[in-house]
């Protein structure tokens, strides 16, 4: 076996509230090989999304590790975070999260800005991934006047811009009708059969049911890790 | 990089160009007034340093002073105490570059049917050097004039304009009380001094001609008035310690008597003229900095308002990779655009609002390069500092309770 892109070992996040630290994630460990598509799935309060912030270096534990990329990025400042968000994360969100103000391409292209890419290398990324996503002819357009399905794919070619091996969705369907769901999820399964890692936020079975691995959380503690069969994608 | 940050910033502004423009009005008007106010006060102290260059420089006014003989005291320059003598001692004192005794009147002149009163200088050669007052056309009386009492005569220029009209005046003939001098010279234009006197409404003739022909003295020889002028700002004080104790010991005074002559410094006056001037124009700058501040702080009231309005957009910069630096030069630079362009186009408000001052009122105005720079580099300043503090904000955002913020 190839070594993990993921692995946490004894991860917790506690907040502090007013009746003091309320331990959120509660010592969890968790391994995910490169190319895998996984399934985080959990009741509201189960501590998934404090573990999406985790692995998506939004934020950092308050005790164990974490090694992405055999990294120990546990312990990093803001900055190096950004930096590790820019290159290695791309990132999907239930909201879709688009700039209204930028067209489409300056939006897929935005990532770039920060990673220091050139203006003319920029463009020509960003047609790409559009191109990818399907949505090419519309790279001068503004958001407002795409559909939420069309959004989301914007959305995914921006996460793909850097060409991260890792793809975070945080409910990437939430707020899409059933037919445009399948639609984004089969061009997610696609990515994966490309090499992405994709790992997925969803309290919705027939989306995890994409996954080929499902992992529940509840009170802050995994509590099953299940393999699911491979859907081969266009089956939708 | 930078021309995506103020293409974004380009963007962010014209989404609200509404509060953009309103935003930067605020700048406009305190860069207006401030490079306005900066133009009138630099303006105003041109014109009070142009009359007192008009004056000479370094000069003290010796005047004779009050005698008293049995209890009736004559007022200043009343009693003829000093003397053609006491002026050449003093000529030889250290420090003195020019003395030049003065007796002067008011008087008519006539030239054909015109008429005209005017001031009357009777002097010496020394006074054209220690009023820098050349002339125009023609030329100055010299020694032999004063040593023959010569009826030649120099005239101003508001003279030369209501006797002679457009006529040169020079190799023609006034008469002061009846006798006729010869008019070798205008003098040049010299304008107000600092009473508001008119100084081109004077004629210049030789010290002698005028105590015989024009003024008639009963003391030849004595001076009512003479000019002293110190070689340097510096000489001065020894000057006026070293022409006290001279004339004391001249006029035999004893100790504990008082002088009989009085001594001015008009420099002093000249001085004061234009510190009031100075002071005028700091406390007008002063007041117009005040609106450059309220226009700064207006800037940091918008970004602030920005900031909390774009927080979400905050969080998804930050999520694909943002730097904090990233955030916060970008909410600076837009500060520091707004604050900029309004400067600039303050700038140009404020320089056609002083052309307009000096088109409608004859004031005069100034507008110096240095003004204009200081008002630019204030204005980026005030950019910086007042969006710094909402840019900090922005970029010490969480940036998970940024995304969630709706």
């Amino acid at each position: 076996m190839s070594s993990a892109l993921i692995r946490v070992a004894g991860l917790g996040k506690s907040y502090s509230t007013a009746a003091g630290p309320f331990p959120a994630l509660r010592g969890v460990d968790l391994s995910i090989a490169a190319g895998e598509f996984v399934a985080i799935m959990g009741q509201s309060g189960s501590g998934k999304s404090t573990f999406m912030n985790l692995l998506g270096c939004l934020d950092t534990p308050t005790s164990g590790d974490y090694f992405l990329l055999d990294r120990n990025v546990a312990h990093l400042g803001r900055n190096e975070l950004a930096s590790l968000r820019n290159r290695t994360i791309g990132f999907v969100f239930q909201g879709f999260n688009l700039l209204p103000r930028m067209t489409l391409a300056d939006n897929v292209a935005l990532p770039l800005v920060y990673a220091g890419v050139e203006r003319a290398q920029r463009q020509q990324r960003a047609q790409q991934e559009l191109a990818r996503v399907g949505l090419a002819a519309y790279a001068d357009s503004l958001p407002s006047r795409i559909s939420g399905g069309q959004q989301q794919r914007v959305a995914i070619a921006r996460a793909l811009v850097t060409s991260p091996p890792l793809i975070l969705a945080d409910e990437p369907t939430g707020n899409l009708d059933s037919h445009t769901s399948a639609e984004i999820m089969h061009l997610l399964a696609t990515l994966n059969a490309a090499g992405i890692t994709i790992v997925l936020v969803t309290h919705e079975a027939d989306i995890a049911a994409w996954a080929q691995r499902q992992v529940r959380f509840l009170d802050g503690l995994i509590v099953s890790d299940v393999a699911t069969p491979a859907r081969v994608p266009g089956q939708c | 990089m930078l021309k995506a940050m103020l293409g974004e910033a380009w963007r962010a502004m014209g989404a609200n160009r509404m509060r953009t423009a309103l935003t930067m009005l605020g700048m406009v008007i305190g860069v207006g007034s401030v490079v306005l106010m900066m133009a009138i006060g630099q303006g105003a102290q041109y014109a009070v340093a142009q009359t007192i260059s008009t004056m000479g420089s370094n000069l003290y006014i010796v005047i004779s002073g009050s005698t008293s003989a049995g209890g009736l005291r004559s007022g200043g320059g009343g009693g003829p105490s000093l003397n053609v003598a006491d002026a050449e001692a003093i000529a030889q004192l250290e420090g003195v570059s020019r003395v030049a005794p003065v007796h002067q009147g008011r008087q008519q002149l006539v030239h054909g049917a015109n008429n005209w009163s005017a001031t009357v200088v009777g002097t010496t050669p020394a006074y054209f050097d220690a009023r820098a007052w050349a002339v125009s056309n023609g030329y100055p009386f010299g020694d032999s004039d004063v040593r023959s009492a010569t009826r030649v005569a120099l005239i101003g220029q508001t003279i030369a304009d209501n006797l002679f009209g457009s006529d040169d005046p020079v190799g023609k003939t006034i008469r002061i009380q009846q006798s006729p001098f010869l008019v070798i010279g205008v003098l040049g234009k010299k304008g107000q001094n600092l009473d508001g006197r008119d100084q081109d409404d004077t004629v210049i003739v030789p010290l002698t001609t005028a105590q015989r022909k024009v003024f008639g003295t009963p003391f030849p020889g004595s001076v009512r008035v003479m000019m002293v002028q110190a070689a340097s700002a510096e000489a001065m004080p020894g000057v006026e310690t070293s022409m006290i104790a001279l004339l004391r010991q001249r006029h035999r005074l004893r100790e504990g008597q008082d002088n009989d002559f009085y001594i001015r410094n008009l420099t002093a006056a000249a001085d004061s003229a234009a510190e009031t001037t100075r002071v005028m124009s700091l406390l007008l700058g002063a007041i117009a900095s005040v609106s450059l501040l309220v226009g700064g702080i207006g800037i940091m009231n918008i970004m602030l308002v920005s900031v909390t309005e774009r927080t979400r957009e905050i969080g998804i910069r930050m999520a694909i990779g943002a730097r904090q630096k990233d955030i916060l030069s970008q909410f600076l630079l837009e500060a520091l655009i707004i604050s900029v362009a309004g400067c600039l186009i303050g700038l140009l408000l404020g320089i056609g609002g002083a052309l307009l001052v000096n088109a409608i009122t004859d004031m005069v105005i100034v507008i110096s390069g240095g003004s204009v720079l200081v008002a630019f580099a204030v204005a980026a300043g005030i950019g910086i500092f007042f969006g710094f503090y909402p840019a900090r904000r922005a970029a010490a955002l969480d940036p998970i309770e940024a995304l969630r913020h709706q």
